[in-house]
């Protein structure tokens, strides 16, 4: 049974994994997935801190599935996937996060969005099946990332340069701000500053980052670059530029970590990704643990 | 010299009005309480005042030089912060931010007034420690230093010892005042209608119907506050 077993497994242990490094690393699939990949990762997180401590988890889920419904309706129509699910995901994006007083709130709304546009997708692609393809093919590629960011473009890598430097930029000039709305949007808005900018546009920015997030790792592993790195940071720091900065570098490693190894042992990257994420919050946990929990 | 003042205000949700025809000044140094039960409108009254909410009709006068955003505001603790990562030091001064326009960091003399605040409050030796980790007394305190670097005349207060034992709630009250005395005009929504009258100077109270405004001798000496005093059991004292 265990022969059997071993006999099939496709993983190679057996690689040496720093000669590997040194055969695959000067190619220039390698040099844009690791340029690409701990990238997204960075503006993930960033936006992640606000977003979980928002109480906005699942964003990153609900709204990579409003891209998903969207790519299949605008592939099925030949329209270009990027003029239609942008817009309406940033639609979607502001609308869930525009704050106050609602009767859908948070969690259901999420929840609502992302199953009724999954199942649309879905639909549309088994009515409309793509010419050549196999439906569950497409779909596991487009919820996993499969192979994607392995077969990334040059245009791609320099998109994804670009939305970084706005990211960070963006967090660099408003931090202080950022802090301020997350922490206490009445007081904030109450002592003049105006929230709903801020909200709007953080908004936006989640939306663009979550569509080409889709593209390079897969809907599903948006919300573990989103919730992971924030929820690492705030096990082991108790200040909130410490959380951010943590975050940010423990993803970072993560994606770099992930892409190394699913580049040596041909894992799907997205899940050996989430993986090493998962790897980094026990560790975080534990850390916590031994230090004696929360309080300090 | 006036610094607010409510003519014919009426306040509410989608033009239901919660809280109508209210006139009433704010002075500079008065210790106003705003008393009232549970949806007679307190609430919406003090976001109102805020500019949190357009009022339904009337008119709110801001004078002699008062902005908008000069007024401090300590609102009840949210659901967020129970875990927020957030050092007192990171608290109380995104409390100067209404003065820092888009500049991306704090200037030294903002950072002297959070640091005269947290002085004030006592709370400085805290000031690296967690803001999740401290007592409810802490917390409020650290959000009343935060309150008060962002104004430098009048704080708006929400239910501030809610949730508070009464050896804190004392000592935040005596804070109060002692703010007040310090030039701080206050104005403060509670329930607490026995502690509005040891420490305030002007009562407005809020009810279906009827509405009072005046200071605490008027107050004490009125229709609906003789009523309220010995429901209360404060009767005559």
């Amino acid at each position: 049974m265990l022969e059997t077993l071993l006999s099939n497994m496709r993983l190679d242990l057996s690689v040496d994994f720093f000669e590997a490094l040194k055969k695959y690393l000067p190619m220039s699939f390698t040099i844009n997935a690791l340029t690409v990949a701990p990238l997204v990762a960075l503006c993930a997180a960033l936006l992640g801190v606000t977003l979980v401590l928002k109480r906005y988890s699942m964003i990153g889920d609900g709204l990579s599935h409003v891209t998903f419904g969207t790519m299949t309706v605008a592939t099925t129509l030949s329209l270009s996937p990027m003029y239609v699910s942008l817009p309406v995901t940033t639609l979607v994006a502001v609308w869930l996060l525009r704050g106050g007083k609602q009767k859908l709130k948070g969690d259901s709304a999420i929840a609502i969005l992302s199953v009724s546009f999954l199942s649309l997708g879905y639909v549309v692609m088994n009515i409309f099946p793509p010419k050549g393809g196999n439906v569950s093919g497409d779909v596991c590629s487009i919820l996993f990332g499969s192979t994607s960011i392995i077969t990334l473009s040059h245009s791609d890598v320099i998109l994804c340069i670009i939305l970084a430097a706005i990211v960070l930029l963006f967090y660099l000039l408003f931090y202080k701000k950022i802090f301020a709305v997350t922490f206490d949007e009445d007081f904030a808005r109450a002592t003049g500053t105006r929230a709903s900018a801020y909200n709007l546009l953080l908004a936006v920015i989640t939306a663009v980052v979550i569509v080409l997030a889709v593209r390079l790792v897969g809907a599903l592993l948006i919300t573990a670059l989103i919730v992971f790195p924030a929820q690492c940071g705030m096990r082991l720091f108790k200040s909130f530029r410490a959380v951010i900065l943590s975050a940010a570098a423990i993803s970072v490693c993560c994606a770099v970590a992930g892409i190394l190894i699913a580049i040596v042992y041909s894992t799907p990257v997205g899940c050996t990704i989430v993986a090493t994420e998962l790897t980094a919050f026990l560790i975080c946990v534990l850390i916590d643990f031994l230090k004696g929990g929360r309080k300090k | 010299m006036e610094l607010l003042k409510f003519e014919d205000v009426s306040v509410g949700y989608e033009s239901k009005p919660v809280a109508e025809h209210l006139s009433f000044t704010i002075s500079e140094g008065d210790y106003l309480c705003i008393v009232g039960e549970n949806g007679a409108g307190k609430s919406t009254l003090m976001k109102t005042l805020l500019s949190l909410k357009a009022p339904l009709s009337g008119k709110i006068r801001f004078e002699n030089g008062l902005m908008r955003n000069e007024i401090g505001y300590l609102p009840q603790q949210t659901d967020i912060q129970r875990d927020f990562p957030a050092t007192v030091w990171e608290v109380v001064s995104s409390g100067c931010l209404n003065r820092s326009g888009l500049r991306p960091f704090y200037t030294r003399e903002q950072k002297e007034t959070a640091a005269h605040w947290m002085q004030v409050l006592e709370i400085e030796a805290l000031k690296k420690r967690s803001y999740r980790a401290l007592s409810g007394g802490q917390q409020q305190r650290v959000l009343l230093a935060r309150a008060l670097c962002a104004t430098r005349k009048m704080i708006v207060l929400d239910e501030p010892v809610a949730g508070l034992d009464p050896i804190v709630t004392a000592d935040m009250y005596n804070l109060i005042k002692k703010i007040n005395g310090d030039g701080i005009t206050v104005v403060m929504v509670s329930h607490d209608l026995s502690a509005a009258l040891s420490y305030a100077s002007h009562i407005l109270q809020i009810q279906h119907g009827s509405c009072f405004f005046g200071t605490i001798e008027q107050y004490r000496a009125s229709e609906i506050g003789k009523f309220f005093l010995e429901k209360a059991g404060e009767g005559d004292a």
